[in-house]
């Protein structure tokens, strides 16, 4: 419970962050004047472009996290992420193709984002299952990038082939990060995320016991095919609907749930919530970074979670294979 | 508690034989049954069968006269625990973290642990004798602890019915003996018990009646001295055994070595 406060503190702080920094840096107390009020100096600017900028990484990001945390108990596996996984590839494709064709709007790209993931994760298994070791976590691990590489293949492709206003669009969105992050992305975003955000978090105990296996797990009493099933759909709805808003943005899903797993142990009923409020500070900061670092010029989102997350990632197998 | 098996027989997706084919079996409370057989006979396999966790192909398991496959997992996770072969999980559990995964079938899904919960979690400990290591993680234990560990899990599921599926493969001379004699303890309460070992005198000792597998078969089942032969296990095993009487107790075996041991007894 402690642990949660301080966390949701250090979220909000990060949040405050994410708001000052920018093109006009401002002060935390010009900011709480434009919250509060929309004649302030510079509230347009906080109200307008960084606070549905801000909320709308912050949920991304937590979404992310807990999809990680969530598909790190169900492949038994800490390297597990969407991005690894080869689901957000699946979802960017799918999303690609959509604006391609031309029907890209705000609904609809997370809808095709959303079967892409599905059909990504189906392909990772059926590859990991070739290899006769269905459950093996670094086969799957193996899988999902071979899965991600044909996927931005694909991508390539889908995009040579484009005309050029699709062509522009589309690859806009590739590039990733909120920059068109709106209070009506946010508004899509949260439809297409509470429902399987309460879902996973209502599996807590599931996980759980998916973390031990399927024998284990069933002997204990828990359906775990339905669980699994549960756990792939919520996952993929989450990172469909991150990639429709934000594009591909890896790494989200390793970092916080490694950090505290270490800090608050493994219980899924203390870990996920926690790590929506660190994944979602995480990626708030992140983005900020993106937008301050390199300015005028604003970097993908993307660029700065990889750079945090594959030393990471280096980290973890060391510990996974030894 | 009744669990009852009838021509239970096991076909694997893509296998081309059976890896279980007419299997019967009883067993009821107060009882220990071990099944025993080379490596690849189906123990594991049967194990499987009775618990629901392999369909099948034909012939028919029931748990107090209701068919297996009717249990929801819930339901049957209250009567039966399972301790497997082998299990591993990538994340760094407390032991009482892992023990109170026992309870998951008694609760709600949102539901906290209860106080009979704690109490069922702290009962499963104490007998395992392993109270002491609460607060460790599960990595920082030694083979012998994990196992009664994990048959602490089991227990605080409050089961009728108990199944080992090799709990001793890792243990040492001392820890193999606490482990059978706690199970044996636990059968002495009116808990049912199946144990698959490689240890066939142990098995002998300790069981009421034997399960010889080979081939997914059952090559010899009843009280020990009906399984414990010599020709029997000589066939079963590939391997020239002599059998010879404990000292008013089960008759034991011993492998011989081919033009080296001599047998007084046969």
């Amino acid at each position: 419970m402690k642990a949660i406060l301080i966390l949701a503190l250090l979220a909000a702080l990060a949040c405050l962050a994410g708001l000052a920094l920018g093109a006009v840096p401002m002060s935390p107390r010009a900011i709480v004047a434009a919250l509060l009020s929309p004649d302030a100096p510079g509230a347009a600017i906080v109200r307008d472009l960084r606070a549905p900028r801000v909320v709308l990484a912050f949920v991304v990001g937590g979404s992310l996290g807990v999809s990680g945390a969530a598909l790190q108990a169900l492949v038994r596996n800490p390297l597990a992420d969407p991005y690894l996984l080869g689901i957000s590839g699946g979802a960017g494709l799918a999303a690609v193709v959509a604006i391609a064709l031309g029907f890209g709007g705000a609904w609809g790209v997370p809808a095709a984002a959303f079967l892409g993931g599905l059909g990504a994760i189906a392909l990772v298994y059926r590859l990991s299952a070739v290899a006769g070791r269905r459950l093996d976590p670094h086969i799957l691990v193996l899988a999902g990038v071979v899965v991600s590489a044909f996927t931005g293949a694909l991508i390539s492709a889908v995009l040579t082939l484009s005309p050029a206003e699709q062509l522009r669009n589309a690859f806009l969105w590739l590039l990733g990060g909120f920059t068109s992050a709106s209070w009506s992305t946010v508004m899509v975003f949260a439809v297409y995320a509470v429902l399987p955000l309460l879902l996973l978090l209502g599996s807590a105990r599931a996980l759980d016991l998916l973390s031990l296996g399927e024998e284990p797990a069933q002997s204990l009493g828990l359906d775990a095919l339905r669980a699994r099933r549960v756990v792939y759909l919520s996952t993929s709805l989450l990172t469909a609907a991150s990639v429709a808003v934000c594009g591909v943005v890896g790494f989200v899903g390793l970092v916080a749930p490694h950090a505290l797993r270490g800090l608050l142990g493994p219980l899924h009923r203390r870990l996920l919530p926690a790590v929506f409020l660190a994944s979602g500070a995480f990626l708030v900061l992140a983005d900020a970074a993106a937008r301050t670092a390199a300015r005028p010029i604003e970097l993908p989102v993307g660029v700065v979670t990889a750079l945090v997350g594959v030393p990471l990632f280096a980290v973890l197998l060391r510990r996974t294979l030894r | 508690m009744n669990l009852s098996a009838r021509g239970a027989t096991v076909r694997y997706p893509g296998a081309a034989a059976e890896a279980l084919a007419d299997a019967d079996l009883t067993l009821a409370a107060g009882e220990l049954v071990a099944v025993v057989g080379p490596n690849g006979g189906g123990k594991t396999t049967l194990v499987r069968a009775l618990l629901n966790l392999a369909p099948l192909a034909r012939g028919s398991v029931t748990l107090n006269g209701r068919p297996i496959q009717d249990w929801r997992r819930g339901e049957l996770a209250r009567h039966a625990a399972l301790v497997p072969q082998r299990e591993d999980t990538p994340f760094s559990w407390r032991v009482s973290e892992l023990v109170g995964f026992g309870r998951y079938a008694r609760r709600g899904p949102l539901e906290a642990m209860g106080a009979d919960d704690t109490a069922a979690v702290e009962r499963a400990l104490t007998r395992c004798d392993v109270a002491e290591f609460r607060e460790r993680r599960i990595e920082t234990l030694s083979g012998g602890e994990w196992q009664r560990v994990r048959i602490a899990r089991a227990l605080a599921q409050e089961p009728r019915l108990l199944v080992l599926d090799e709990p001793t493969a890792s243990l040492d001379l001392g820890h193999e003996m606490e482990l059978f004699e706690l199970v044996r303890r636990l059968v002495a309460d009116g808990l049912a018990a199946l144990v698959v070992t490689h240890d066939l005198n142990l098995a002998a000792r300790y069981a009421d009646r034997m399960l010889l597998l080979d081939g997914g078969r059952i090559a010899a089942s009843g009280p020990p001295e009906a399984v414990m032969q010599a020709e029997l296990l000589s066939r079963v095993f590939r391997w020239p055994v002599a059998v010879m009487p404990l000292v008013g107790g089960p008759p034991q075996v011993l492998a011989l070595r081919p033009g080296q041991d001599r047998p007084r007894y046969s």
